[in-house]
């Protein structure tokens, strides 16, 4: 098949029809991945919320000498991740706030206590962070990278990325890295077997073409390194937010969903966001293009309910996917099937 | 275009503008490829309707919520002493019409009510007349098969003179409720004490033979089976080619919030709602158009069925009550900008219309 251009691209994000564009779609990842839907059980720690960014259209971050600023101790983070693995998560996703002064050797100490004691896989850090980690240590990102790795760090999670063009990047997050250098963190991890997955956020009054030109640079960089596993579209959630404005509709959602699919041809797995999209939508997902739903996210409390709530968020996963008709399974960070659970005959 | 050799033959039925069979209509609700099911339905939307996409701006008035038939599917009916229990007098459906009335686009009415222990057939009638004396320029569209089919029990007359008297007293259009799945099987499982499918047939036969026009609908999710379904939609289809007056379809997926029924049944799932209205197209081929109802589908859903066979979007409604009492997420109206805006994006050209399907404006760009 030939590859889809840039301007092809752009066209079919303007005025392309997206149950079309989801049947080519469709059949692309039933071409690779059959009927099969995979998901990860995983968990979200955030370890700290101070942050010297202090993005304007962030309600997380708090200043290190705030009253309610906080720095989770290592018996805190290990305490969640046992959690974690009791409730059957495979993964950790460790991100927090930018914070001043901890040293390399304070994540470097996290994750060797992580491993020393657990099996799990570490899916961790941003982009932001490992620059941030690398600058306040004085080495380089390879190197910063490199540490990390041997401390016990497997792979990085994808976000941060939102739009890479630094006009758009300028205007809703101009603290943070700038295009280049989200980029180079990730050719540096590939580089040293890290993999990784990317990110686009969509919604941030962006232009097609701006679109386009993010999904080209990561286009680009996997031909070059082949490290990405996955690639997920969040849509901007504007509630409670500086920047506000509409959330994107469903309509474009779809479209583009399947647009990522078609023209992101070196990239394995695309992941549907129910997050973002809510339940319906998501279900609606691999008739577009996906193959993956992403995480079933233990929350904090439903963590700490232990099995049952625990149970239930699997199983909710599972009907959504089999409630369309295809295959539920349980797959790792590598995107490695570990359980399957088969589908339904009635999808009534 | 098709999605395997198994459908090749529906899909030349389909492009060869062929009618499907019952065969066919099960086998495309056997089909996994539901993007294959949303292109076809929109190539037949598209030959059919082109791409205008009707709504209305409206307001929706439900008399009362006192209602003897107690459907299993129901969360709005109350007895009259229940907590909630309400019955609009004449006063109150005037005070209610008048507030939506300062929006100048108003257009018309959809008046839909339970059915009151107490009320006579003139009771309905006169809070209709008034409407229709004190705001004579709002369509009135009301009153389904199920209300009148019931009139008709309470007043000793005839389903004619009922529909008679209703079109004297302004009425224009009947709503497309209560035929839920016309199934006897179904029916007396789930809401024996109102009309049967034979009657709720009737009350349309009727209508379209005064020269009123009908909506109809079909309630699934629930306890129907996937057959059901299909020969609910070969019934309006018989009934279509007999008399030609059925305007729009409208799929009402079960919500099964506050009812009777939801202890033991689910929502559907969205993929579930749109292959429905996808098939609801293919098989419905002589009935022009397609709603998608944004109340119960929610306004993504609605929008993304857009490109699934619909082409009717419903109104602005002003405030919905019936399906909110049974936990409809979506809110309870719509601004037209919203909902132009919602139609535009989908690249297809939005036309406010009355109840009759004409057109009172179209916003081509």
């Amino acid at each position: 098949m030939m590859r889809m251009n840039a301007k092809e691209a752009e066209q079919l994000l303007i005025n392309g029809d997206p149950i079309q564009l989801g049947q080519l779609a469709g059949a692309e990842a039933r071409k690779r991945f059959g009927d099969r839907i995979t998901f990860i059980v995983d968990r979200n720690i955030n370890y700290t919320n101070v942050c010297v960014n202090e993005c304007r259209f962030c309600a997380f971050f708090r200043r290190k000498e705030s009253k309610d600023a906080y720095l989770l101790t290592f018996d805190e983070i290990l305490g969640k991740v046992r959690e974690a693995v009791d409730a059957g998560a495979t993964q950790v996703m460790i991100q927090g706030g930018l914070y001043p002064d901890l040293g390399l050797e304070y994540y470097e100490k996290m994750l060797r206590l992580i491993k020393e004691n657990f099996k799990i896989t570490i899916h961790s850090f941003t982009a932001t962070e490992i620059q941030h980690f690398a600058r306040q240590a004085g080495i380089s990102i390879l190197d910063c990278l490199k540490r990390l790795q041997a401390a016990g760090l497997d792979s990085l999670p994808g976000g941060g990325a939102e739009i890479l063009v630094d006009e758009v990047r300028q205007r809703v997050s101009p603290k943070k890295i700038m295009t280049e250098d989200w980029l180079h963190v990730m050719e540096c991890a590939h580089s040293i077997g890290m993999e990784s997955t990317a990110t686009m956020v969509i919604g941030l009054g962006e232009t097609m073409a701006q679109r386009v030109e993010h999904m080209e640079r990561i286009r680009q960089l996997q031909d070059k390194t082949g490290g990405f596993r996955a690639f997920i579209t969040w849509s901007f959630q504007p509630g409670n937010t500086e920047l506000g404005g509409e959330k994107t509709s469903g309509w474009d959602y779809m479209r583009n969903l399947a647009i990522t699919r078609l023209y992101m041809d070196n990239v394995p797995h695309i992941q549907g966001s129910w997050v973002t999209q809510g339940e319906r939508i998501g279900q609606l997902t691999p008739a577009f293009g996906a193959d993956d739903l992403g995480s079933i996210m233990l929350e904090e409390n439903v963590v700490k309910a232990a099995g049952t709530a625990y149970d239930m968020s699997i199983q909710k996963m599972v009907d959504m996917i089999q409630g369309a008709g295809w295959q539920a399974a349980q797959r790792d960070t590598e995107y490695n099937v570990i359980k399957t659970y088969g589908g339904k005959a009635d999808v009534r | 275009m098709y999605s395997s050799e198994e459908y090749k033959e529906i899909e030349k039925k389909i492009f060869a503008g062929e009618r499907l069979s019952r065969e066919d209509g099960i086998k495309l609700f056997a089909c996994k490829d539901i993007a294959w099911l949303g292109n076809m339905a929109d190539y037949v939307r598209q030959q059919k309707c082109g791409d205008i996409v009707y709504y209305n701006v409206n307001c929706h008035v439900n008399l009362t919520n006192i209602c003897t038939s107690k459907c299993k599917f129901c969360a709005f009916g109350r007895d009259k002493d229940d907590k909630g229990a309400y019955a609009m007098d004449v006063e109150d459906a005037l005070a209610l019409v008048r507030d939506a009335s300062k929006d100048p686009n108003l257009a018309g009415l959809h008046v839909v009510s339970g059915l009151h222990s107490d009320w006579s057939f003139e009771d309905y009638l006169q809070r209709l007349q008034a409407l229709h004396d004190e705001f004579p320029n709002l369509y009135l569209k009301g009153f389904t098969g199920v209300e009148i089919t019931h009139f008709a029990k309470i007043s000793g007359l005839s389903v004619e003179q009922v529909l008679r008297k209703l079109q004297q007293a302004g009425l224009q259009a009947i709503a497309g409720g209560g035929a839920e799945i016309l199934s006897d099987r179904v029916r007396n499982e789930l809401c024996p004490n109102k009309a049967t499918a034979a009657q709720w047939l009737e009350v349309s036969r009727t209508a379209h033979k005064l020269g009123i026009k009908t909506n109809a609908s079909m309630l699934y999710g629930h306890i129907e089976t996937l057959e059901e379904r299909v020969d609910h939609l070969l019934t309006l289809r018989d009934l279509q080619d007999e008399t030609g007056g059925i305007q729009t379809f409208i799929c009402f997926p079960f919500l099964p919030k506050h009812t009777e029924l939801g202890k033991t049944v689910q929502q559907t799932s969205m993929w579930d709602d749109l292959r429905t209205i996808a098939i609801s197209r293919l098989m419905l081929d002589n009935i022009t158009n397609i709603k998608a109802y944004w109340v119960m589908l929610t306004v993504p859903v609605a929008q993304i069925a857009l490109g699934f066979g619909a082409n009717d979007i419903d109104g602005t409604i002003h405030k919905e009550t019936i399906l909110h009492d049974a936990g409809a997420s979506s809110p309870t109206a719509l601004s037209e900008d919203n909902i132009i805006k919602i139609i535009r994006e989908a690249g297809r050209i939005p036309a406010a219309c009355d109840c009759n399907f004409n057109i009172l404006r179209t916003f081509a760009d």
